[in-house]
């Protein structure tokens, strides 16, 4: 027995220090993705491709390619020609280990030393991008020296990423379409489910089973299933009327429909577990079904109903299916789900430019999560027979 | 942009005030027709009766006819056009269903749903329980499962971006910039383009819905754990079961109906996945899968409408039996 105790102490305080482990482990992988993209996301754009993210506190090495300015510069000095400057221009300062002219030996001179060009022309090039080309006669030509450089740069971060995607590759105009989307989109099925739900819940009426049964069995259709006849149904709707097939109208309804059945199941399951004498006394009190709805239930039913915005509003911000066959792709319709899709397309190796604007697609879901986590938690555990 | 802003909220206004109008409207019109207050009797219980009787459909009927017209009109419609060519005009009976169980990109997705079938759904529920135990056990649990739960608020697409840039190639002996490539180099392997590796590309997609996933997964688990009533294991300790007996023999059991619905509801999901493939890989490289498939063909050359009916037809049959299954739970629950 006392061995027993003696080997289970051991066996906890290294099974403590395992779970610790274990533990930190798992929550590495699940961050550490993400923390990738919002790292990159404000590194120098250059920087991006010349290190790994996860060591952008340190000094990047890259190969540059610069040229000299050209021989209009040139000043006659003790009988040479020479043209001076920093090979930077306005660019930030970086430090030069090794310099050179062809593109087949770019790291030829280490920097500081001086280079022998040919025909007594020389350059040097030294650390912090000063440079002396000096000819002993004038040179010629429009263009100036080709120099290839390998340089390093102190870690740099920066907001322009973040500018530039927002305000010239439009994810700024896609992130007031998804709200444009999202917004109405999550509102209507609400008031439109909240209703329903009550009726289903405390309303007796032939067919109520039926209904019930129907939704429960509609929560689990796979949306592929609703796509083309809607299409279909749009695009005549659209040439009947001569108006738009696609429009916000379209998607609000859209997004209303397939989030219907979750919506009434999820309120139905929860009003119906609100105490019966509470509606039982209001009715003696002459109360119709309209006032108990709306002065009891509604307000009482508040954790539900946040708990379904907070899903509906995700899914919908998230959702890239339906705003793909629903929504155009021009620039007034494009959602930001859409738009990341078309830059991974156009923008392939542009990494500044996608983990930037994945960065702010995903942020204002991450905030809606973070800030009202508890009712999400509450809606997943009551609905969580639902598809997703 | 700032017309589309003001459309949007007066659209939202004009929305919710039109719903309240109904409503309000509808059920005061009710009142109007059926008096129940102010007449005398047997009048004012026969309003009252057809009242109770019409009162419902008001409020159900906004619902009823959403779904009707976006859900239960389209199965239908849908089911129709999968025995019809691409324009959906012809009978063509059970040509379009002999078409995909012969055509190879359809075989080569069935196939790839059932790789994903069979290894997503048990991933996320094994690691989901995983976590769930140990997060239980110390006192920074609740922020370790905040963190893992954190990428299910994350898109598909926002998460393929993510996982992209984790499987980023550059040429070997370049500096590699992305994570897994650089891990590989350091341990003296060859970097690879992982999404484009026949195969085992589809298990590079299959990670990044495990690492949504995973957090819905752990936190049903998690609450279900919590549901164990204390008795049960402190008299399996005193029995002299070791650890892991009480896990498999007195935890799983008592929580293996919860077990069941994080399965089926991944399964559901799984059966759906679609943004992931279409973002990384477009089906390229043998890693179609049936939802991909289905908007492919949706929109190829036009639109083939009765091929993409089939595909979807195909993906609701894998549902069915999740469906009835629901169906009959809540009736035996008496939710009906």
């Amino acid at each position: 027995m006392a061995q027993a105790s003696g080997k289970s102490a051991g066996k906890s305080f290294f099974g403590k220090f395992g779970v610790h482990l274990a533990v930190l482990v798992f929550v590495v992988i699940w961050t550490v993705p993400t923390l990738g993209i919002l790292v990159s996301s404000l590194r120098d754009k250059d920087q991006i491709i010349a290190s790994g993210w996860w060591n952008s506190f340190a000094s990047s090495t890259q190969t540059e390619a610069g040229r000299l300015p050209p021989p209009e510069n040139q000043v006659e000095k003790d009988g040479r020609f020479v043209i001076e400057g920093n090979i930077f221009g306005d660019d930030p300062p970086r430090t030069i280990s090794a310099f050179g002219t062809r593109a087949a030996a770019p790291t030829q001179y280490a920097a500081g030393e001086t280079a022998d060009l040919g025909d007594g022309v020389t350059l040097q090039l030294n650390e912090d991008g000063t440079f002396v080309l000096s000819s002993p006669v004038a040179l010629e030509g429009s263009r100036g020296q080709r120099v290839y450089f390998a340089s390093s740069a102190p870690p740099r971060f920066t907001t322009e990423n973040y500018e530039t995607v927002l305000f010239s590759e439009g994810i700024g105009r896609s992130f007031i379409n998804s709200l444009t989307v999202t917004v109405p989109a999550t509102v209507i099925p609400i008031m439109i489910a909240a209703f329903a739900a009550y009726a289903l819940a405390w309303m007796r009426f032939p067919g109520r089973a039926l209904i019930i049964a129907t939704i429960i069995g509609l929560l689990v259709v796979p949306l592929q299933m609703a796509l083309i006849p809607l299409l279909q149904l749009y695009n005549g709707v659209g040439l009947f009327f001569g108006v738009p097939s696609k429009t916000y109208l379209g998607i609000w309804l859209a997004h209303t429909g397939f989030g219907l059945p979750f919506a009434i199941y999820l309120l139905r399951s929860y009003m119906a577990g609100l105490p019966r004498e509470l509606m039982e006394s209001a009715r003696i009190d002459g109360a119709s079904d309209f006032e108990i709805f709306l002065k009891i239930v509604l307000p009482l039913s508040f954790p539900v109903l946040a708990s379904f915005a907070i899903f509906q509003f995700l899914w919908v911000w998230n959702d890239l299916l339906v705003a793909m066959v629903f929504l155009g792709s021009g620039a007034n319709q494009l959602v930001l789900t859409g738009k990341l899709n078309a830059l991974l397309g156009s923008r392939g190796g542009d990494w500044e430019i996608l983990t930037t604007s994945a960065f702010v697609t995903i942020i204002v879901p991450l905030l809606v999560f973070f800030s009202l986590q508890r009712y999400f938690v509450r809606g997943l555990l009551a609905g969580s027979v639902k598809g997703g | 942009m700032a017309a589309q802003i003001l459309s949007a909220i007066i659209t939202i206004i004009v929305g919710v005030g039109g719903a309240i109008a109904y409503f309000w409207g509808a059920n005061r019109l009710l009142d109007l027709i059926f008096p129940s207050r102010g007449v005398a009797g047997m009048a004012a219980v026969d309003n009252l009766r057809r009242q109770g009787f019409i009162r419902p459909w008001l409020f159900i009927g906004p619902a009823l006819i959403i779904l009707v017209v976006y859900l239960i009109y389209p199965v239908i419609q849908t089911l129709y056009l999968s025995f019809h060519d691409r324009s959906g005009e012809n009978f063509v009976g059970v040509a379009n269903y002999a078409w995909a169980f012969g055509d190879r990109e359809f075989q080569n997705s069935i196939l790839n749903n059932l790789l994903w079938l069979a290894v997503v759904p048990a991933a996320c529920t094994f690691l989901g329980l995983v976590i769930a135990v140990l997060t239980d056990r110390i006192w920074w649990g609740t922020i370790a499962k905040s963190l893992i739960f954190l990428p299910l608020a994350i898109s598909f697409v926002g998460a393929s971006v993510i996982w992209k840039f984790i499987y980023e190639y550059r040429g070997d002996g370049q500096v590699q910039i992305g994570l897994l490539n650089a891990i590989v180099q350091f341990f003296g392997g060859n970097p690879q383009v992982w999404i484009s590796l026949p195969f085992w590309n589809s298990f590079f997609l299959m990670v990044i819905l495990i690492w949504i996933q995973t957090g819905f997964a752990m936190v049903i688990l998690s609450a279900a754990l919590r549901g164990i009533p204390e008795e049960t294991i402190e008299a399996a300790v005193i029995d002299g079961a070791n650890p892991f007996q009480i896990f498999w023999k007195i935890m799983i059991p008592q929580i293996w109906g919860t077990i069941a619905v994080v399965w089926t509801t991944i399964t559901i999901l799984v059966l759906k996945v679609f943004d992931i493939v279409l973002t990384m890989t477009n089906g390229q490289w043998n890693s179609q899968v049936l939802a991909n498939l289905m908007f492919d063909w949706m929109f190829r050359g036009g639109g083939d409408f009765g091929r993409g009916a089939t595909i979807a037809i195909i993906i609701m049959l894998a549902v069915l039996p999740i469906m009835i299954w629901n169906i009959r739970q809540a009736n035996k629950e008496g939710g009906l």
